[in-house]
């Protein structure tokens, strides 16, 4: 089910009546089914794929949590008889069979979500290279990716690392766990928690309380806003702009770019607003998975602020992990030996940093486009970090840190780089993406964009107003949120305007919205008869 | 202790890591820091720190992260 | 507690109110353009409810016979339920609904639409369903005419169909927000306008001829009601030249009445009784009659009406009369006034946008 469909807004109605309806200790098990019931509704097949990663996940962490048990009843009865060394030993021996545990389970989970995911890219590439030497092709396989494993697996994966970490016991219900895994809200694009945050928050019940189900669908709204009035309503330009490379060139390729960061921002944050003013809803508190990320300063910034509870996940169970394992300190070693001091200490990060952003890039895409995507956050990072003397010294020159005009330029800086790469997402490979890139400069076509072209893209001059106003919103929402909640603000003032702030919203999404019959075709019904 | 202050002030020379207790909350220190951190610390004092550990509450201040190096360096 | 339940109340009321407020905004209102978007939602207005004949179907009832002849001619009171391209089971639905509000003593139904199987055109749905309001008929047709891309609840409040519209709002929306005009004469949609018909194209070689078994299905249905109503039901065929109409589908309806026992008249066969000219009796050159085409049927076919089926002249009903010579006077300025525009204009401004072949 879309967030943005009649059958889902029913679904939910229903969700939350039941929800409050029923005794505090039976509401996960509602939301279990209610999630069960959201996911069928992609087929039954893809329930198949995600009951599997949820017993197989379930399974590996009771197993690992149940030798954390041994080892501390065993140590508990020895502690006077056993040596240091012997404790460790012991100690060793059960953190290798957890270890083989982990690594089972992590191949199934992950090996599920890469083949699903990424075997036509790997048959594509060498089908690629086949053809170079005449050598026959492979048919592709005929799936369809699972809704929402991409997160889901890798909200398991981080619930059983942090079972093997130790950092909590596993959950003895699998009920329970399942719901951790398929809570819907999140299925389709996160936020990906944690367990130790979000599990107990499933569990316990949770009482009505009208101020915060009002906060919440107040999200909810402020979310289908973005969604159907802003991101729906420019798709059609960015697709114009992007499905045809070679008519729009130049000037068109920045126009893209603006339009589709405004867009995947309307429509990303948007679908987070829905997901967290649900949760809210049901008195869960989810983490927050954007903070104004336009505002940033540097890409650095931006990767704090953008998909945040994605950038945590890597850094804590991919960057982290491999920037500190054995292989990495070796390699640290290595090159401090070869490379000098001040060059080898930066090597492991890196190279670690390369791989995160490889991972990164893949987990958003089996494309090419994606790995590029990746690598090129990876090298304006990277590329950032080395020019750190370089702006040690221009600060010092010329004092213009911290000043509104310095600051707004390294907001437009960082905005225009990643609208900039962030196109990677749309175009149809890497070699037109770059012929874009070039022909900025080497097709420079300011004048076209003035003689109308703006209102055959797909947009009328009405349109562009709405958007307008609504981006307009959207800032102004933005920056009043930098001292606070806005919801806590509206709550505090008179009813009247919250009021009218909220009906306005709802009847601007029920008549501004881009959805329907009404908006696809391109002539009104007048014409169509 | 020195040592440790010595490697902190090598990767931000401008810091009094002596008096500050926010390194995390502040974003003094980024995720790039602590692992340059980690692996001097695994260089000079021989001790390796699991990704488990790396929370704010370790490693907000100097004697958080020195704490943990003892702890560390107490179950070798 | 009680405040509160208050206050909850009154917001969902204003802003219910402010969303029927921008419904009926929103909403097309077919009085200056597109007329026949207007048709289904006339009969609703009629104060007086008592008709001795409904016709039901598309294009082929609502501009082929003119009520006011019908009256004027033999005292017989009737009203058009057509709408365009009207689907077999929008006409049953219709005519369902119809019976909730009146019991004529006869129905009567064009057969060009048992040649559409499936729903058409959305926008012809909307044209047929939007002017009901909502009742169980209403519900059910919309269920059995609904496309692929067709949401239910669009149904329930059109303005989620119609928002798109706020960008193209024009006077006319404003002007006709709270009440309509009446652009039809108990349901016939004149036009005084002349295209003679010049050549007709040849009809197309059909695999298959026999009626699918939904259009059976509904036919069969509309049969029952007006038996089990006491209404005589009474299949024609309009005599105009395009769409074609099959000898193998006029045999297939022929036989039908047969064996239901209904008398089913193929106009098209007695065009020289008729008395048409398809010279000066069409506005399309063959695809519907005009006002003078229309009358000349209306005085054919009332006869055999007034004749087959007993129907009294109602004509010295005195509250009748009056009734009916306001609607006859309005006729009549209509006429006039189509007939001086089309002598300023050369067309009539109302229709001339374009159109499609099937109505």
């Amino acid at each position: 089910m879309l967030f943005t469909s009649y059958n889902f807004i029913l679904f939910l109605i229903a969700v939350f009546a039941l929800y409050y309806i029923i005794p505090g200790k039976y509401q996960w098990i509602l939301l279990l089914a209610a999630s069960f019931v959201f996911y069928s509704f992609s087929g039954w097949d893809n329930v198949a794929y995600i009951t599997v990663t949820i017993i197989v996940t379930y399974l590996g962490a009771v197993r690992i949590g149940k030798l954390y048990r041994q080892q501390e009843e065993w140590l508990k009865e020895n502690r006077e008889k056993l040596s240091r060394e012997e404790k460790k030993a012991f100690r060793e021996r059960i953190k290798s069979r957890q270890k083989k545990c982990l690594v089972f389970c992590l191949l199934f989970d992950l090996g599920i979500l890469a083949v699903l995911k990424y075997t036509n890219f790997v048959i594509s590439n060498i089908n690629s290279t086949a053809r170079l030497f005449n050598a026959g092709e492979i048919s592709f396989l005929d799936i369809a990716l699972p809704l929402g494993i991409s997160f889901y697996t890798f909200q398991a994966v981080g619930y059983l690392v942090d079972v093997y970490r130790g950092k909590y016991p596993p959950e003895e219900n699998l009920g329970k766990f399942a719901l951790f895994v398929s809570f819907f809200p999140q299925l389709v694009q996160g936020p990906i928690s944690r367990f130790d945050d979000l599990g107990k928050q499933l569990y316990e019940g949770h009482d009505f309380d009208a101020k915060n189900v009002s906060l919440g669908i107040q999200r909810i709204l402020w979310g289908f806003f973005k969604k159907l009035v802003i991101a729906d309503r420019i798709m059609p330009v960015v697709r114009t702009i992007t499905q045809d490379p070679d008519t729009y060139q130049g000037v068109f390729v920045l126009v893209g770019m603006v339009f589709y960061a405004v867009q995947l921002y309307a429509d990303f944050t948007g679908g987070i607003d829905i997901t967290i003013g649900i949760a809210e809803v049901l008195g869960i508190r989810l983490k927050e998975n954007f903070e104004r990320p336009f505002f940033s300063k540097s890409t650095a910034e931006y990767w704090r602020r953008w998909h945040i509870t994605m950038g945590t996940w890597f850094r804590d169970y991919v960057f982290y992990p491999v920037s500190i394992s054995n292989a990495m300190m070796k390699i640290s070693k290595f090159s401090r030996e070869k490379f000098g001091e001040k060059t080898g200490k930066k090597v492991p990060v890196y190279l670690s940093t390369v791989i995160v952003w490889f991972a990164t890039g893949i987990w958003h895409g089996a494309s090419w486009n994606f790995v590029v995507w990746g690598l090129l956050n990876c090298l304006v990072i990277i590329v950032s970090q080395e020019l750190e003397p370089f702006y040690a010294w221009f600060h010092n020159r010329f004092n213009v840190r911290g000043k509104f005009l310095f600051k707004l330029f390294q907001v437009g800086r960082t905005f225009l780089l990643m609208s900039a790469i962030r196109i990677l997402d749309v175009y149809r490979n890497v070699p037109v993406t770059f012929r874009m890139y070039a022909s900025v400069f080497t097709k420079w076509n300011l004048k076209e964009l003035f003689g109308g072209a703006l209102l055959e893209l797909g947009l009328s001059r009405a349109d562009y107003f709405v958007l307008l106003f609504g981006i307009i919103i959207m800032i102004t929402v933005s920056l009043v949120q930098r001292t606070g909640s806005v919801r806590e603000k509206m709550y505090a003032r008179h009813e009247a305007i919250r009021y009218a702030a909220y009906a306005g919203l709802f009847i601007a999404i029920i008549v501004f919205g881009a959805y329907g019959i009404g908006y696809d075709s391109n002539q009104f019904i007048y014409n169509q008869f | 202790m020195e040592a440790l202050i010595k490697i902190l002030e090598e990767l931000h020379p401008d810091v009094d890591f002596r008096n500050e207790k926010a390194l995390i909350d502040d974003k003094i220190l980024d995720s790039f820091d602590i692992i340059s951190l980690i692996t001097e610390i695994n260089e000079e004092y021989g001790v390796r720190i699991p990704v488990d550990e790396i929370v704010p509450e370790n490693f907000n201040s100097a004697e958080a992260i020195y704490k943990l190096i003892q702890k560390l360096q107490d179950e070798e | 507690m009680v405040k509160k339940a208050i206050k909850i109340t009154i917001t969902i009321m204003i802003t219910a109110a402010l969303l029927i407020l921008l419904q009926n905004l929103l909403m097309p209102k077919y009085m200056t353009e597109i007329l026949e978007g207007a048709l289904i939602s006339e009969y609703y207005r009629e104060e007086n409810k008592d008709h001795d004949v409904i016709f039901i179907g598309d294009c082929e009832v609502y501009e082929n016979f003119s009520p006011i002849t019908l009256w004027q001619e033999y005292g017989i009171t009737s009203f058009i339920r057509g709408s365009a391209q009207q689907l077999i089971w929008q006409s049953y639905y219709l005519l369902e609904e119809t019976l909730m509000y009146e019991k004529p003593k006869i129905v009567v139904f064009n057969v060009l639409s048992m040649k559409y199987d499936t729903p058409q055109k959305e926008a012809y749905n909307r044209m047929a369903l939007d002017g009901m309001p909502l009742s169980v008929p209403k519900l059910k047709s919309i269920k059995a005419s609904m496309m692929e891309d067709e949401k239910f609840i669009t149904y329930i409040f059109p303005i989620l169909r119609y928002h798109s519209r706020w960008s193209e709002l024009s006077a006319e929306d404003f002007k006709y927000l709270f009440r309509k005009d009446k652009v039809t004469h108990n349901g016939y949609l004149m036009r005084v306008d002349v295209k003679p018909v010049t050549s007709i194209p040849q009809p197309k070689k059909l695999a298959n001829y026999r009626f699918s078994d939904i259009c059976y299905e509904y036919l069969d249905r509309m049969t029952r009601l007006c038996r089990e109503n006491g209404i005589e039901l009474v299949l024609i065929k309009a005599p105009t030249l395009y769409p074609h109409w099959y000898d193998e589908w006029d045999k297939q309806i022929e036989e039908y009445a047969a064996e239901n026992g209904l008398l089913y008249i193929n106009f098209l066969e007695y065009t020289d009784e008729i008395g048409i000219d398809y010279q000066t009796d069409t506005y399309d050159a063959g695809l519907h009659l005009n006002l003078s085409g229309a009358e000349k049927l209306t005085r054919y076919f009332g006869k055999i009406l007034a004749e087959q089926f007993d129907l009294p002249d109602r004509r010295n009903d005195e509250g009748l009369s009056r009734i009916w010579a306001a609607k006859a006077e309005r006729y009549a300025l209509e006429m006039e006034r189509q007939y001086a525009e089309l002598e300023e204009l050369g067309y009539l401004k109302a229709f001339n946008t374009r159109r499609d072949e099937d109505e």
